[in-house]
C-alpha cells in the first residue's frame, strides 16, 4: 500500500479542499467513525468544504473534488462503473476500511458459487443483480492511499485526514499488533493462554485490544508488512489447533487481502 | 389517456444505506410507492454457514456499524438457547449495560445529526450546529457517553470485540463502569431535557394508526426478553414468530419485506411501536418528565418518532445509570462456559431501530448449518410504503422538490438502516409521460 510518501498537494491556500464520502458495499461503520468524530468533525467542516457526505447531508454538490474517501467493496456491474466514475472526478482517492481495501466479510462469497449464495437468501434469485466477487477498490481504479480496519480507528482517520490538508505523511504503522501488546504491556495470549492469534501478522491500529481482553487477535487491520503466515500457522498446527480452525482464523473480514487469501488456500489445499 | 406525474429520489441523504423511492400518480391517484434498496446483497446468512459457534458474534455485528450490539447480543441469546446455556443474572445486567449504551449513540446520532435537521429545514447536523451549537453540542456529548458505554463493556464503540457466546471474554472493569455514574447523571438530565425541547417541534403528516410490534417483558422497558406483542392483540412466544411473519422477495428491492401473517399486511417496528404499546413501563425518572411534559400517547404521526426516541435516550441512560451505580466488583465468572453440539435456537431483542429476529441451527460438527436474520428495516419497509402512500395525495400539489423532500423527510421518520436491511433511497415520481 501506499504509505511511504506525502500526501497532499491538495491545500489550496486560495480556497478549501473540497471532500467528498461514498459508500459501496459496507455497513457503514467506518463512516460513523467520521460522522461520530464530534467536535473534531464540526472543526474539520469548518476547514474543508463537505461536499458530497450523503450519509451526513442532503447538501450534495458535483464534482470534481479533492479528497474522495470510499467505504465498502465493489460487489456489482454498476458499482464497478461507478468507482470508475468517482476516481474520475477525485483528485486524490482514499479508500477506507476493510471493505474498500481487501473485499471485506462479504468476500467470503468469493470461495463459492454466487448461484448458492444467492439462492441461500433469496426466493427469486434472479431479479437480484450482484458480481461473483466482493473486490477491494483497488482492483478496479488507482487509489492513493488505503487506510485499514474493521472499523478504521476514527484517531488514524482523522490523522489520515490531517495529512491530506498539510501534505505530509499520515501516521499510520506497518508493524504487526504484538508491538501494541508489548507497548500497552498486555499479557501474549498465544505465549501464554496457548491461543491461536493473529497478532503477529496483524497490521497494528487498534490498539491491541483483542490480547487486552484476553482473546485473539483476529485480523481487523488486515496483513502486516511482510507477515510470515506459514511459519505462525505451522507453529500453532504443531500445537495442537485444528487445520480447519486455521482456515476460518485467516478467512474472516480480510480473508480476500492477499496474504490471508494465500494462507487460507494454502492451508485448505495442501497436506 | 390519464395524467401521470413521476418523481424520483434518486440517493436518499442521512440515512445509513443506500435506497430510492419511486412513485408513479395517475389522475391523482397514487398508484405505486416502491421504497427501494439498492445496497448490494451481502449474504450474511449465508456467509454464517460452516463458521463456529464462537464466530458468530464478531461476524453478525459486520451487518450494520450503528447497531453492532443488538445483532451480537441476540446471536448470543439464539445460540445460547441452541446451546441450552443459561447466563447469570450479573452477565445480562452487564449486557443490558452495553445495549443501554448503543441505545443512546445510535438514537443520539439519529436525533441531532440525521433527524433534527428536517426540523429546522437545514442540509445536516454540521448546519444545524451554526444555529443550535447548544442542541448539537450536547447531543454530541451524549452519542459520545453512549460510544464510551460500548468502550468499557464491549471494548470498542463500532464493532465491539468483548462479547462472547455465554457472556464476555474478559470481565468488564467495575472501576471504570462506576467511572461512567457522573456522566451518566449528566447524561440523564440532558436527556429529560431534550424530551422537553423536541416535544414542541412541529409534526407534519397525518395521522396513522399504526399496527406496532415490539417485545414486551414482564418487568421494565422493552429491551432483550419478553413476548411478541402488537397493538393489533398479537401475544407470542418469540420462538413463534415465523408462524406470524414472513419475508417476501419484491422485485424493486434487494431487501425482503416483512408482513405480518395471516393477511400479508404491514407493521411497524421500532420507537413509535415500543412507545406506544409500552410506555406503563417507562422508568421512574423518565416516566415524570413525560408526564410533566404532558406528552400523550399514542404518537399517530410517525414524525413524533423524535420525540420517542428522545425518551428512549431517557430510559438508555437511566437503565445505564442504575446499572453502574451497582457495579461493585468485577463479575466472575464472566463467560458460562459450553461446549459445542447440535441444535436450533431462536431469540429477538429491540434494536434501537425496532424488533431484530434471528434464529440458528447448529450441525453435529458444532458449526452453523443455517441462520435466519430478520432485521427492523425490512419489517419497516411495507410499513413506510403504505405511509407513502397515505401521505403522498397531501403533498401532490407541491413542485418535485417539494414533494420529493416531504417523502425523503417521511424516510428518515423511520430511521432506517439499510445496511442492516442486509440486503435505501433513489425516490422516482411518476407524475406523467
Amino acid at each position: 500500500m501506499a504509505g511511504s510518501r506525502p500526501l497532499g498537494g491538495v491545500l489550496d491556500v486560495t480556497s478549501k479542499p473540497r471532500l467528498a464520502v461514498f459508500k459501496f458495499a459496507s455497513c457503514d461503520g467506518c463512516q460513523l467513525q467520521l460522522l461520530e468524530a464530534g467536535d473534531r468533525l464540526l472543526e474539520l467542516a469548518g476547514r474543508v468544504e463537505i461536499d458530497h457526505f450523503l450519509e451526513a447531508s442532503s447538501r450534495s454538490v458535483p464534482g470534481p473534488y479533492d479528497v474522495g474517501l470510499v467505504e465498502g467493496s465493489i460487489t456489482t456491474a454498476e458499482d464497478a462503473a461507478r468507482i470508475r466514475g468517482i476516481r474520475a472526478q477525485c483528485r486524490m482517492l482514499v479508500t477506507i476500511g476493510a471493505c474498500a481495501t481487501a473485499g471485506g466479510i462479504q468476500a467470503l462469497r468469493n470461495w463459492g458459487r454466487l448461484d448458492d449464495f444467492l439462492a441461500a437468501v433469496y426466493a427469486t434469485p434472479e431479479t437480484i443483480a450482484a458480481l461473483a466477487t466482493s473486490t477491494a477498490i483497488a482492483d478496479h481504479v488507482p487509489v492513493d492511499f488505503e487506510l485499514r480496519g474493521c472499523p478504521v480507528d476514527r484517531s488514524q482517520l482523522l490523522d489520515l485526514l490531517t495529512a491530506v490538508l498539510l501534505g505530509r505523511k499520515p501516521h499510520v504503522p506497518g508493524h504487526c499488533v504484538c508491538v501494541e501488546c508489548k507497548a500497552r504491556g498486555a499479557v501474549c495470549v498465544a505465549v501464554a493462554k496457548g491461543i491461536a492469534c493473529l497478532g503477529p501478522v496483524t497490521q497494528a491500529g487498534c490498539h491491541a485490544i483483542c490480547p487486552a481482553h484476553d482473546r485473539e487477535c483476529f485480523g481487523c487491520f488486515g496483513p502486516s508488512e511482510s507477515p510470515n503466515l506459514v511459519s505462525l500457522t505451522g507453529f500453532y498446527e504443531r500445537r495442537g489447533t485444528p487445520r480447519v480452525d486455521l482456515v476460518r482464523l485467516t478467512r474472516s473480514f480480510n480473508a480476500a487481502a492477499p496474504a490471508f487469501r494465500a494462507e487460507s488456500d494454502r492451508l485448505e489445499a495442501g497436506p | 389517456m390519464s395524467q401521470v406525474r413521476r418523481f424520483e429520489v434518486k440517493s436518499l441523504a442521512r440515512v445509513e444505506g443506500e435506497g430510492s423511492l419511486r412513485v408513479r400518480v395517475a389522475d391523482g391517484r397514487v398508484e405505486i410507492a416502491e421504497f427501494s434498496i439498492y445496497e448490494p446483497p451481502r449474504f450474511f446468512e449465508k456467509l454464517l454457514r460452516g463458521r463456529a459457534i464462537g464466530e458468530v458474534p464478531d461476524m453478525v455485528a459486520r451487518i450494520c456499524g450503528i447497531c453492532p450490539v443488538a445483532y451480537q447480543l441476540t446471536a448470543c441469546a439464539a445460540l445460547e438457547h441452541a446451546l441450552g446455556v443459561m447466563v447469570t443474572p450479573e452477565i445480562t445486567r452487564l449486557r443490558r449495560l452495553l445495549y443501554h449504551g448503543e441505545w443512546v449513540q445510535s438514537h443520539g446520532l439519529h436525533v441531532h445529526l440525521l433527524h433534527a435537521p428536517d426540523f429546522f429545514g437545514v442540509e445536516s447536523g454540521i448546519a444545524l450546529a451554526a444555529s443550535r451549537p447548544d442542541l448539537v453540542s450536547r447531543g454530541l456529548r451524549l452519542k459520545e457517553l453512549g460510544r464510551r458505554i460500548m468502550e468499557v463493556v464491549g471494548g470498542r464503540a463500532v464493532h465491539p470485540i468483548n462479547v462472547a457466546v455465554g457472556g464476555f471474554h474478559k470481565a468488564p472493569q467495575a472501576a471504570a463502569i462506576r467511572g461512567l455514574v457522573p456522566d451518566l447523571e449528566w447524561a440523564l438530565t440532558a436527556a429529560l431535557d431534550l424530551i422537553g425541547e423536541v416535544r414542541g417541534f412541529g409534526f407534519p403528516g397525518q395521522p396513522r394508526d399504526y399496527d406496532g410490534v415490539c417485545l414486551r417483558s414482564e418487568e421494565g422497558y422493552p429491551l432483550d426478553e419478553g413476548r411478541i406483542v402488537s397493538t393489533s392483540g398479537l401475544d407470542i412466544d418469540i420462538a413463534e414468530y415465523e408462524l406470524h411473519f414472513a419475508e417476501r422477495q419484491v422485485p424493486w428491492s434487494t431487501a425482503l419485506h416483512a408482513v405480518m401473517l395471516p393477511g400479508e399486511t404491514p407493521y411497524l417496528v421500532g420507537p413509535l411501536a415500543r412507545m406506544n404499546r409500552c410506555h406503563d413501563r417507562l422508568p421512574s425518572q423518565t416516566r415524570q418528565a413525560v408526564e410533566a411534559c404532558r406528552i400523550e400517547f399514542p404518537f399517530r404521526l410517525s414524525a413524533q418518532s423524535i420525540v420517542a426516541r428522545a425518551i428512549e435516550i431517557a430510559v438508555a441512560c437511566e437503565g445505564a445509570l442504575a446499572i453502574a451505580r451497582d457495579a461493585a466488583a468485577d463479575v466472575t465468572p464472566c463467560r458460562v462456559a459450553w461446549e459445542p453440539r447440535a441444535g436450533i435456537g431462536s431469540h429477538a431483542t429491540e434494536a434501537p431501530r425496532g424488533l431484530l429476529w434471528h434464529r440458528y441451527e447448529i450441525g453435529d460438527d458444532g458449526l452453523v448449518r443455517h441462520a435466519a436474520i430478520v432485521p427492523p428495516t425490512s419489517q419497516n419497509q411495507a410499513m413506510i410504503e403504505a405511509d407513502l402512500k397515505a401521505m403522498l395525495p397531501a403533498v401532490l400539489d407541491r413542485d418535485d422538490a417539494a414533494a420529493t423532500f416531504a417523502c425523503e423527510r417521511l424516510i428518515r421518520d423511520y430511521d432506517p438502516c439499510i445496511s442492516c436491511a442486509t440486503h435505501f433511497l433513489r425516490l422516482r415520481i411518476d407524475r406523467g409521460a
